[in-house]
């Protein structure tokens, strides 16, 4: 039609239209047929999602109740996949782990979540800092809950953390290979005890601030770096020089050292004690998952290699 | 009997956590203590009976041929952890909905605290400030303390009782360990919470807090009983008394283990048994010196120009 068109003025104005008013017919009876058509696949497809792109886009496999799928769901998620896809079936007992090296962690989990939440209401300085802890206590909606979780779930961690190491150590669960990661657990109790100790200090009040004073008064006696330790003196040591000063950042406990507390508490230590933390995982799994329960061995098997069971 | 001081300190909010820790002690202790006896039981009948060791599956938890060794992670541990979380998130919710976080007075340097206490979780450490100079008990008990729970591993040489309760297979591991953490850390806690008052004194449970009360004690120092006054003497004298126990408790141990322990005995290197010595005997020095202290009001043991012990 163009070509034929293409040798008059008048004729190419007329094509132009024509072909204009063609196309907008074919435009409109296309938005009639195909939309309801497209509107009905669409339903269609929803009425199953896990086959969209969106979904499968973030879940890499289905999720039909069979063994492989149960085996991927664990393994294809970056958090679930510190557990191996399955595990012996007696460990799963409460009885044996006491849940309690995973309620160590929830606990942290939970003193993270409820930590962040307080440092949008914390300054960390002299006068203000008390008076945030008011504030939160009378007028920040929920501060008070807010307050408590923070402190008693402190308290529960490190409750945890101990009869975490209890119950390793009674099922021998530090013994070979094992010997590695309860170092690193003993670590993390380290950073555990800092964490809340560390914490006490930031409202600022009689407790906190007496209970810090005693602790560190401590580190004055340290031998060599410390003003009154054994053989401080022989070194140079003063109150203005010895570790105690450079843990509070000054002699006594004062601005600098809240200011200190307030940046071990909220950073230092809880991006050393996550990192302790996925070492810690990463080899339980390496180390075969959890020890147990084991099946016994008998006292003449001591020094034989162990049998497979 | 004054109840109102006794509910007074058991109710202080910062102490309940170790009102709640006693029976939950208890509790593991008993759950630890009743796997551990019906494993002896089983080891004992396999023991007796090598064709029942040849094909029993060597656990107290019930398992049947046929039966699959492993479940899979996804549900059967993740469904237990989810479970977990809710109950730790419903108890920590109660309890700080009743329960309020303490807060005293703006931290006043010029106002002590009477007694001013460390935190809970240290308390044991400034109770054995009672007995040592601050730099024993604030500093190189808590490196041992560190240290000896990080040797653990490495010095325990017995292959027995790996991923199981046992009593049976490993008397003289479990035995230490009570010792360290039930006597001399958990025990140490409730003294300092419940029974030291106002200038650390010992004040028993339900007997009213006296801020006044002034103890006259007169503490000795060990060479003075034997009327040593020179201050050499006094060096050579407490030096020879801390290495004699060393020596004769050492030479005591050595008797003991290697009749009832003959085993771990043989197995163990010079340098495994010297650091299992040399943990074991400070961690029994503890008592000893409380014991000379609470009974016999001695001081230091042994005294020199740089520190005293
Ligand atoms: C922040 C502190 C800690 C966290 C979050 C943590 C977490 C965990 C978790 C989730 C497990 C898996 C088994 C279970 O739940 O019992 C585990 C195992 C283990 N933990 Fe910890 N733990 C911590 C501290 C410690 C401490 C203080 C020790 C010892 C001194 C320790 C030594 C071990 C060992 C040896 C294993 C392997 C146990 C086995 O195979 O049965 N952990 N930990």
């Amino acid at each position: 039609m163009a070509e034929e068109n293409s040798n008059g003025k008048n004729g190419n104005r007329v094509g132009l239209l024509e072909r204009v008013k063609a196309g907008v017919k074919e435009d409109v009876q296309s938005l009639k047929t195909d939309m309801p058509a497209k509107a009905k696949e669409q339903i269609e497809g929803l009425k199953d999602p896990t086959k969209t792109q969106v979904y499968t886009s973030i879940f890499r496999h289905k999720h039909d109740d069979t063994p492989r799928n149960r085996a991927l769901g664990v393994l294809s998620n970056v958090f679930l996949h510190l557990h191996p896809a399955k595990i012996n079936r007696d460990a799963v007992r409460y009885s044996y782990t006491w849940g309690m090296g995973g309620i160590t962690f929830y606990l942290f989990i939970v003193l993270t979540f409820t930590g962040v939440l307080l440092m949008f209401y914390y300054h960390p300085s002299k006068v203000q800092a008390f008076r945030d802890v008011l504030y939160l206590e009378h007028d920040v909606p929920f501060g008070k809950l807010l307050r408590n979780m923070h402190r008693w779930a402190a308290h529960l961690m490190v409750i945890a953390v101990w009869l975490h190491m209890f119950r390793v150590f009674l099922t021998g669960s530090y013994k070979k290979p094992r010997e590695f990661n309860w170092n690193i657990g003993v670590l993390l109790l380290v950073f555990t005890l800092l964490l809340s100790f560390t914490g006490y200090l930031l409202p600022d009040d009689q407790l906190g601030f007496w209970a810090v004073t005693v602790g560190t008064n401590m580190a004055r006696a340290t031998p060599m770096l410390g003003h009154e330790g054994p053989f401080g003196k022989a070194f140079h040591m003063t109150p203005y020089n010895d570790v105690r000063f450079g843990l509070l950042g000054g002699s006594i406990v004062d601005a600098n050292a809240l200011l200190r507390s307030y940046i071990w508490h909220c950073i230092g230590i809880p991006i050393v004690a996550s990192v302790l933390m996925i070492v810690h995982f990463w080899r339980v799994r390496k180390d075969g998952g959890i020890s147990g329960p084991a099946p016994v061995m008998l006292t003449e098997e001591a020094d034989k290699p162990r049998r497979a069971v | 009997m004054d109840w109102h001081q006794l509910w007074e300190i058991a109710s202080a909010p910062d102490n309940v956590p170790i009102v709640g820790m006693i029976p939950l002690l208890f509790f593991y202790i008993y759950l630890a203590w009743k796997q551990a006896k019906a494993n002896d039981e089983l080891i004992g009948e396999l023991e007796t009976n090598p064709a029942m060791a040849k094909t029993h599956h060597r656990k107290t938890w019930p398992f049947r041929p046929g039966w699959q060794k492993e479940v899979h992670v996804w549900p059967f541990l993740l469904r237990i952890e989810f479970l977990a979380a809710i109950i730790v998130t419903i108890v920590l919710m109660i309890w700080s909905i009743t329960l309020y976080a303490p807060l005293e007075e703006p931290a006043n340097p010029n106002l002590t605290m009477n007694p001013a206490k460390a935190p809970w979780y240290f308390l044991g450490l400034q109770e054995m400030l009672v007995y040592f100079d601050p730099w024993i008990a604030g500093v190189v008990m808590p490196t041992l303390i560190i240290i000896g729970l990080m040797v653990i591993p490495y010095i325990d040489t017995n292959p027995l009782g790996s991923g199981y309760y046992t009593w049976k297979q490993r008397k003289f591991a479990i035995g230490t360990f009570m010792f360290g953490f039930i006597v001399l850390w958990v025990a140490m806690i409730i003294i300092g919470t419940f029974i030291r008052g106002p200038g650390w004194q010992w004040f028993w449970p339900g007997q009213t807090w006296d801020h006044n009360r002034l103890i006259y004690e007169v503490n000795r120092d060990l060479p003075d009983l034997f009327g040593i006054t020179s201050n050499l003497a006094k060096g050579i004298f407490g030096a020879i008394v801390v290495g004699g126990y060393f020596a004769a408790g050492g030479f005591l141990v050595h008797a003991f283990f290697r009749r009832y322990n003959p085993k771990d005995y043989k197995r163990m290197s010079l340098l495994q048994y010297s650091i299992m010595q040399f943990f074991l005997l400070t961690m029994v020095a503890l008592p000893i010196k409380m014991a000379l202290r609470l009974a016999l009001h001695i001081k230091y043991v042994w005294i020199t120009p740089w520190f005293n012990v």
